[in-house]
């Protein structure tokens, strides 16, 4: 479900991504993409991980997967934004597909099995000399229009994702399908008793989480020209989306996009300012995280917080 | 009344080495509240698994309303109108007991939109005595609460048939007859009951007919006062030695 005031901030928030290159210089507009294209993986993750309650990591399979068949569509003379809509069905396709044959394995086992999906791709990929270049790499047909121009064009399309993903999310949360998804996180067998198609609904949800995140791969394919298989198929790539997710409240729909967008932020905050400590000080937000604040930051009790600080802890409530 | 709504035909179901079901063959008539007692590991559950599709049968076949649901799938089957409840209550904790009825209605009860579900999920809550604590987690309730909400949730999927797997199982005295006026109270509406209990005494009162299963196998059907009578059941029950010694006692 969303609030009104959850609307009306996303709105704002929209509002604020795309007048960057209005007001700010290159660099910070380069993180309004990132942010950008961070949130579409996030709020697709969502529909798996949040809702479901399935901790995939394959979502960065879907974004490699994207990245080359949208390349390799481009460099055959197809048009850039067919390329994309082809991305976006074929990895739809591959996400159903194997959807009804990983899903069947649960918690710790569908985690390993999503993370052997990456590196599957990846060697594929990485293999497939004649098709995808290898370890070479693919060079895609770059958009000659000046670099400012391609920054903004970039930056409309992952906010156009962005809102769609986003759109879809509060659709579903308060549709029938997400509140089937709601009680198969909950308790499989139950849902399943209580006539909900699991097998189904796990399938949907695996195919939302991978349908545009094959979209933002291909479009991120076309802005930087260039991909190889260690860049699209990065396993720290797959390990960020979850974490953005837990991060801002996984299961709700404003969740992933503050915590997307909060991760870049300090991301970029500490490459910038402890370049050789960065990873390190990362993996102990994480850690921080995962003790402190189980539930996201959306789930952060503000008057609890404001209570503590007032030195009113331990008064019973 | 006499129209057949459920048929079993030679079910059996084999864990291992173990026949947990062991061609069992049975029938429901509609609107009948039925019986189904055993001793503790009689395979009293693990037949409503199979019949429900939760395990697949090794042999045998079920009928529900004329059709062969034996390879049917558990959402199917609460789809269909053949809903049971758990012996170890099933609820979706963090859903409100509103929201677990509602689903119910929704995905098992094909009421079309969750706002209608929830206005349905409503009146039964009311029917089961749960209004009070309708916007709660799931939870938060009591023992009994929860059994009554496994029993709205049910419900709510408009069952032709209900299979209530020991929802009197952990209640006190008191409690289950409150529980039994309930099914009753079901009963009238025209749902076929079977009521799943290895405590003998709670079924005998509403129950029109009884099944005894030992080992996976029939061992006696019949009305409520011949079954008890019956000296497998006791001896099922019992074990042979005081079978014998109650058999010297009152012909001797």
């Amino acid at each position: 479900m969303i609030t009104r005031t959850g609307l009306i901030l996303f709105a704002i928030w929209v509002v604020i991504l795309a007048t960057t290159p209005l007001h700010a210089d290159n660099y910070i507009v380069r993180t309004a993409i990132m942010i950008s294209m961070y949130s579409v993986l996030a709020l697709s993750w969502n529909f798996i991980g949040g809702f479901t309650g399935y901790p995939s990591f394959a979502t960065v399979a879907f974004f490699g997967l994207g990245a080359y068949v949208g390349a390799i569509a481009q460099r055959n003379g197809v048009p850039m934004v067919v390329a994309w809509m082809l991305a976006t069905i074929v990895v739809g396709a591959f996400a159903a597909a194997l959807g009804s044959i990983l899903l069947r394995l649960k918690g710790h086992y569908f985690a390993i099995g999503s993370i052997a999906v990456v590196e599957v791709c990846r060697l594929v990929i990485s293999s497939w000399r004649s098709v995808t270049g290898g370890g070479d790499g693919l060079n895609i047909p770059l958009l000659r229009w000046s670099p400012d121009d391609v920054a903004i064009f970039f930056l409309m399309v992952m906010l156009v994702l962005m809102i769609i993903v986003f759109a879809l999310n509060a659709f579903v949360s308060r549709h029938r399908l997400g509140f089937g998804l709601h009680c198969i996180r909950q308790n499989e067998d139950a849902a399943d008793m209580v006539g909900i198609n699991t097998t189904l609904y796990k399938v949907i949800a695996f195919t939302l989480s991978a349908l545009f995140v094959g979209t933002a791969g291909a479009a991120y394919a076309s802005w930087v020209g260039y991909i190889d298989p260690t860049d699209s198929f990065s396993i720290l790539m797959t390990v960020k989306v979850p974490v953005m997710v837990l991060l801002g409240g996984a299961g709700t729909v404003l969740g992933p996009v503050i915590g997307a967008a909060s991760f870049v932020v300090l991301e970029e905050i500490f490459w910038s300012n402890f370049l050789d400590w960065n990873r390190a000080i990362l993996g102990m937000v994480i850690v921080f995280l995962i003790f402190f604040l189980p539930g996201g930051l959306l789930r952060v009790s503000f008057r609890k917080v404001r209570d503590r600080l007032k030195g009113r802890e331990g008064v019973a409530t | 009344m006499s129209e057949e709504i459920l048929r079993l035909e030679s079910l059996s179901k084999s864990f291992g080495g173990i026949r947990a079901v062991n061609d069992v063959s049975l029938s429901l008539k509609k609107g009948e509240i039925v019986g189904l007692i055993g001793p503790n590991g009689a395979g009293k559950t693990t037949l409503v698994n199979v019949i429900t599709g939760v395990h697949p049968a090794d042999a045998g076949t079920v009928h529900f309303m004329g059709e062969n649901v034996t390879r049917q799938r558990p959402y199917q089957a609460a789809r269909r109108g053949l809903c049971r409840t758990f012996q170890i209550v099933q609820p979706f904790p963090e859903n409100s007991v509103l929201d677990n009825v509602a689903a119910g209605a929704v995905f098992g009860g094909a009421v079309p939109s969750l706002k209608q579900a929830r206005e349905r999920a409503m009146d039964l809550l009311e029917f089961v005595g749960l209004q009070d604590v309708a916007s709660q987690p799931a939870s938060a309730l009591t023992l009994p609460n929860r059994k009554r909400l496994e029993l709205a949730k049910s419900l709510a999927m408009k069952p032709k048939v209900l299979m209530l797997d020991e929802v009197n199982a952990g209640l006190s005295s008191g409690e289950i007859d409150g529980a039994l006026d309930l099914i009753r109270r079901i009963a009238e509406q025209g749902v076929t009951i079977l009521i799943i209990e290895h405590l003998m005494k709670v079924v005998l009162g509403v129950s029109e007919r009884i099944v005894v299963l030992d080992r996976g196998a029939v061992i006696a059907e019949g009305p409520p006062m011949e079954v008890v009578k019956d000296e497998r059941v006791i001896e099922a029950y019992l074990g042979s030695k005081y079978a014998q010694r109650l058999k010297e006692k009152t012909h001797g």
